[in-house]
């Protein structure tokens, strides 16, 4: 017995339905093609305008004093280093050992808490982070200094390191962890030697994630690093910074230092360009090397 | 690693005692006249903060009326439109815009942008839409418009990163089965999809809200920073951020301080406020959620 095929009468889509695809279509392509416009005009800009102002001065020089040519950044790109490496010596090992804390042991309430102050801390605007930063160090030292713009950078480094570590260990397939504890591997070794091992190329990740957040933050620092003219190497003093000194220059009147200021903007961005894509490019090679 | 993460909670304590603490002085004087009061006079030491409520307020809507639609656009375009190869390159350009540090969008919104809204854009607009009342006046440049505009390229990434997240977990046999009654892919797009990441598209723009509530640097650069209420988009204003990032170091007097401290504490607790909700919306779609077939 074969069964009967209903009539169906098949009709055409409609042109008012056509034209509406094609319409949303078009609009949704078109958006991003306006999206991508500042992405491109920025790095056009930062190009242009910073290829032309860059030159050795600029990287080995101090600022010069308004109206004479010449002089550079040097000073506020070694100030970045010492403040983000400030910022990192605090920020990456509180980031990890949360992460740790939360994947190993955080399957309770205290742990979900902490999951969730993390993502309330991420959402705190850096002007805030620092305010605070500002009434910890600075009242108590009395003055600006590099330590109190690296503590602010840390506090904004340990949201994001605490949870890409928790997802990059919970990657880490109980097997694993099994096998160690049944070596009689005890249980903080396992973490630290086995899980943390296997995990490794997946929590730099996240570190190199929260690195390019910092690393162009200019709001924290105002009234933490506050800035130098001047070479300091001394954590207890005012220091410069790299968005820092492009913000003064960028706002100020002057020609000589626009010029600067698109200098600067471009060594920094090429900074975080080259860590995110990094980051890009050890993801696609796969997080987890040693465990499947 | 307990005292690490236990660091967390004490981190979030610690802002919250320093804001608390250090405003007090503000609040005891001021109380919530603080908020509804516009004159701000360092020299009387009166403090009222409507100008920078209001600025924050009004930056962040012309910047989410911008942002919304284009991301929401972006978003479609990269999970449900666009051919399979091109969706990684337009993902990652797209968070690259993500990356780009706050201050070097200010720069190149002082010399670029600015010139250009004061040259072309801010002249047409005044010409055709003045009578609305929201173009008028001399065209600066500088002002609400330049910082709506450059939070909206800000914004833009973090709503369209939501967006693509939610409507990926949309499940795909939904498409599939709205297809299958014979809808174009645009109708598939909004019956099928939109529909059933509502909720998470929601969450992704409140959190850009939460962003462009407590974005720095950028709007500081072109806002024009004038403590006014003017109705037009053309004149200057403040933000509750901006005010803080300009005049924190250099106050002088107790009151001064704590009333700058008890800017940030408002604009901490409301961004506080708005990402929560919003973490809660995007978590009602991405988490388990069941393919409803209708609402």
């Amino acid at each position: 017995m074969s069964a009967v095929l209903p009539e169906i009468e098949l009709k055409p889509i409609g042109l008012g339905r056509r034209l509406a695809n094609g319409l949303m279509t078009a609009a949704a392509a078109a958006a991003v093609l306006i999206v991508l416009l500042p992405l491109g005009a920025i790095f056009a800009y930062l190009l242009y305008k910073g290829i032309g102002s860059l030159n050795w001065s600029f990287l080995t020089q101090t600022p010069k004093p308004v109206g004479e040519a010449g002089g550079g950044m040097a000073n506020a790109i070694a100030g970045s280093v010492l403040i983000l490496g400030i910022a990192s010596l605090i920020g990456v090992p509180v980031g990890i050992g949360a992460g740790i804390y939360l994947a190993e042991y955080g399957r309770d309430r205290l742990g979900n808490l902490i999951r969730f102050t993390a993502d309330v801390l991420n959402g705190v605007p850096s002007i805030i982070i620092g305010i605070v930063a500002y009434g910890l160090v600075v009242l108590r030292q009395g003055h600006f200094s590099a330590l109190a713009g690296g503590a602010a950078l840390a506090i904004m480094m340990v949201p994001t390191i605490t949870r890409t570590t928790e997802e990059m260990l919970l990657l880490v397939p109980l097997g694993v962890r099994e096998a160690a504890y049944g070596l009689g591997v005890s249980r903080w070794r396992t973490t630290l030697s086995i899980t943390l091992r296997t995990a490794t190329s997946g929590v730099i990740t996240g570190i190199m994630l929260a690195f390019a957040r910092i690393a162009g933050e200019t709001a924290p620092l105002l009234f933490t690093a506050f800035g130098n003219q001047y070479w300091n190497w001394n954590i207890n003093q005012p220091t410069a910074a790299l968005p820092l000194q492009i913000f003064t220059y960028a706002i100020s009147p002057f020609d000589e230092w626009h010029r600067q200021a698109w200098a600067g903007a471009l060594i920094l961005i090429v900074l975080i360009v080259i860590s995110v894509s990094a980051v890009r490019l050890a993801a696609n090679r796969g997080m987890l090397k040693g465990a499947n | 690693m307990l005292a690490c993460g236990l660091s967390v909670l004490a981190l979030v304590g610690l802002i919250i005692y320093e804001l608390v603490t250090k405003s007090s002085l503000s609040w005891h004087a001021f109380g919530w006249k603080f908020f509804f009061a516009s004159d701000w006079d360092p020299v009387n030491d009166e403090y009222g903060a409507l100008p920078f409520v209001f600025g924050t307020i009004v930056s962040s809507l012309v910047a989410l009326a911008l942002a919304v639609p284009l991301a929401v656009g972006v978003a479609i375009f990269i999970t449900e439109m666009s051919p399979r190869w091109l969706r990684g390159p337009l993902a990652f350009t797209t968070e690259l815009l993500a990356a780009i540090p706050s201050v070097i969008y200010g720069l190149w919104a002082i010399f670029v942008l600015v010139p250009l809204l004061r040259a072309y854009v801010e002249p047409f607009l005044g010409r055709y839409f003045g009578w609305t009342g929201l173009f008028e006046g001399t065209p600066y440049g500088i002002g609400m418009l330049a910082a709506g505009i450059i939070l909206a390229i800000m914004v833009v990434p973090i709503i369209s990163a939501i967006t693509r997240e939610v409507m990926t977990a949309v499940p795909q046999q939904q498409r599939e089965a709205v297809l299958a009654l014979g809808a174009t892919r645009w109708e598939m797009v909004r019956t099928g999809v939109l529909r059933n990441a509502r909720a998470g598209i929601l969450g992704g723009i409140i959190l850009g809200l939460g962003r462009a509530l407590g974005e720095t640097m950028a709007v500081t650069m072109v806002i024009g920073n004038r403590a006014e209420i003017a109705k037009s988009l053309f004149a200057p204003g403040y933000t509750m951020a901006s005010v803080i990032a300009n005049e924190f170091s250099e106050a002088t007097g107790d009151t001064y301080l704590s009333a700058l401290v008890e800017v940030g504490l408002a604009l901490f607790l409301v961004t506080i406020i708005v990402n929560i909700l919003a973490q809660v919306l995007v978590w009602s779609v991405t988490r388990g959620m069941p393919a409803r077939s209708s609402t």
